[in-house]
């Protein structure tokens, strides 16, 4: 997760970001239609896809270095209630940087703040929580257990 | 003869290539490969793409392999030509591998420590024998579950930190150098080096590595940890201001920990050689551990001997797309550079023949 913002309503917004950026396009959509049509958009820019460039440590705690790049698709929209959304997505699906950021502009309305949150975010903040804790059981499936043969002298 | 064919070349060109897409496809009768097939079953392969064209997209790696009828170098080729296309946003805050969602994480210098053995889904310990079920096509059963406890796995080196017989990690606030932006240039620093081992050929790096063990700039390495995993990969949007998760990615990292004797200025400890790979890579991560820390050597104190100490020889050959950028342009038209060549080697043996008539 993204350092928390000391802005309890950044700090939201970071947690709902994080959360569309790991949902694909298709169930974005799919739990969309249990919510009242998403308000019209004018799109500022985008979506269009470009490169972020990812770091790491030397030794993992070091100084900085430049690792490799990563595509990511980006998207600006400011709603009809007048709230400007944004969405910056690793890959390249254009779909899902509009649909987040239409839904992060739509997430900033208080008056539809919380059907979405409970509609759609939430559902796909849960689904991805299980995806990591399968992983996390497969893994320590996988974690050795040690034991010791006991010494016979005297 | 001053003059080479410079047309009639473009019917070949193109009859060439729709042969090459024809035998790209291969025999009709047999089903066409997907790209979701190659990103989701041949994930190896698509990593060591990602790594060596330096751009972390399966799907895009998994095109590139295709069109490449699976030649790795190729397909980084294309990915390294691709990126070019496109814009840069911006920069990630430095990947938190402590904090990754862990499939496996081993280490070979503590039995037991905070986190375990987690072994992961590993080809170690397999038998090598070659699974004709595989062949026959096969569905396996989901893997095996067991509770987590729900503990941090912490870096092992923090566990050797704590006794103070490693050295520590270095910390600048320096912008780090981008080859994406800056050519190679020398003294290379550690950041630079780091990111030519990042995106540089496995196969080099993993012979120079497999030559430090051999005698050729030895540093008694021990893996201190290997850990494969998903990392958070985060920005910082100047228009929101507020760090934002924008996905994750698949990495290796390798911690290398080598004897050290000591030098004028540091006491005994043990020091450390970094990699961090994308995707599913450890043979990779190791090798650029290794090869990392041997090009530390002068940093260290220690007499730079061996190839893999010397960082102008690793850093000018650890490129794939250059190597094969140089070694493969041999193969275009030097018509002229052979017809002044020819020109040369006649006079001379001409003058070689008129010397020896003279003398008769």
């Amino acid at each position: 997760m993204p350092i928390p913002d000391p802005d309890p309503n950044i700090a939201a917004r970071q947690r709902w970001m994080a959360v569309l950026a790991r949902a694909a396009a298709t169930q974005i959509e799919a739990l969309l239609e249990a919510v009242p049509p998403l308000p019209d958009c004018v799109v500022l820019r985008g979506p269009e896809a470009g490169l972020v460039m990812l770091r790491g440590r030397a030794g993992g705690a070091g100084t900085r270095f430049n690792m490799g790049e990563m595509t990511v698709t980006r998207c600006t929209v400011r709603s009809t209630g007048g709230q400007v959304g944004h969405a910056y997505v690793s890959g390249r699906d254009g779909r899902q940087a509009e649909l987040a950021a239409r839904l992060d502009a739509a997430l900033q309305d208080p008056a539809r703040h919380d059907a979405i949150q409970a509609a759609v975010i939430a559902p796909l903040a849960e689904a991805q929580a299980a995806a990591r804790a399968e992983t996390t059981r497969k893994a320590a499936a996988t974690r050795v257990q040690f034991f010791t043969m006991a010494t016979m002298r005297s | 003869m001053a003059y080479v064919a410079v047309k009639g070349g473009e019917r070949a060109i193109d009859n060439a290539h729709a042969w090459l897409a024809e035998a790209r496809r291969g025999d009709t009768a047999v089903p066409e490969l997907t790209t979701a097939q190659i990103a989701a079953q041949l994930g190896r392969a698509v990593d060591r793409v990602m790594a060596e064209g330096s751009l972390y997209d399966p799907a895009l790696a998994a095109l590139a392999l295709k069109q490449a009828q699976g030649d790795v170098i190729e397909a980084a080729f294309l990915l390294r030509a691709y990126r070019t296309t496109l814009p840069r946003f911006g920069y990630a805050a430095p990947l938190d591998t402590a904090a990754m969602l862990v499939r496996r994480r081993v280490s070979a210098i503590y039995k037991d420590m905070p986190g375990g053995q987690i072994l992961g889904p590993t080809y170690d310990y397999t038998h090598r024998l070659l699974d004709f079920a595989l062949e026959a096509g096969f569905s396996p059963p989901s893997a095996p579950e067991m509770p987590a406890d729900g503990a941090e796995i912490p870096p092992v080196n923090a566990i050797l930190a704590q006794e103070g017989l490693v050295e520590g990690d270095a910390t600048t606030d320096a912008e780090p150098g981008d080859l994406t932006r800056t050519p190679l240039a020398f003294p290379a620093g550690r950041d630079v080096r780091l990111q030519t081992l990042a995106r540089g050929d496995e196969g080099f790096l993993l012979a120079l590595g497999y030559s430090t063990q051999r005698g050729w700039g030895g540093s008694h390495p021990f893996v201190g940890e290997i850990r494969v995993g998903e990392a958070a990969v985060a920005i910082t949007p100047p228009e929101l201001g507020f760090e934002i998760d924008i996905g994750d990615v698949a990495v290796t990292e390798c911690q290398m920990v080598n004897q050290f004797k000591g030098s004028k200025t540091a006491p005994p400890q043990f020091t450390r050689g970094y990699g961090l790979v994308f995707g599913h890579a450890e043979r990779k991560a190791m090798a650029m551990a290794l090869v990392d820390r041997a090009m530390r050597a002068e940093e260290l104190g220690e007499e730079v001997t061996a190839p893999a100490q010397n960082i102008e020889f690793v850093l000018y050959h650890a490129d794939n797309i250059e190597a094969t950028g140089f070694v493969e342009h041999l193969k275009l038209p030097h018509y002229v550079d052979f017809q002044s060549e020819l020109e040369t080697v006649r006079r001379m043996r001409a003058e070689a023949v008129a010397v020896k008539e003279a003398a008769e």
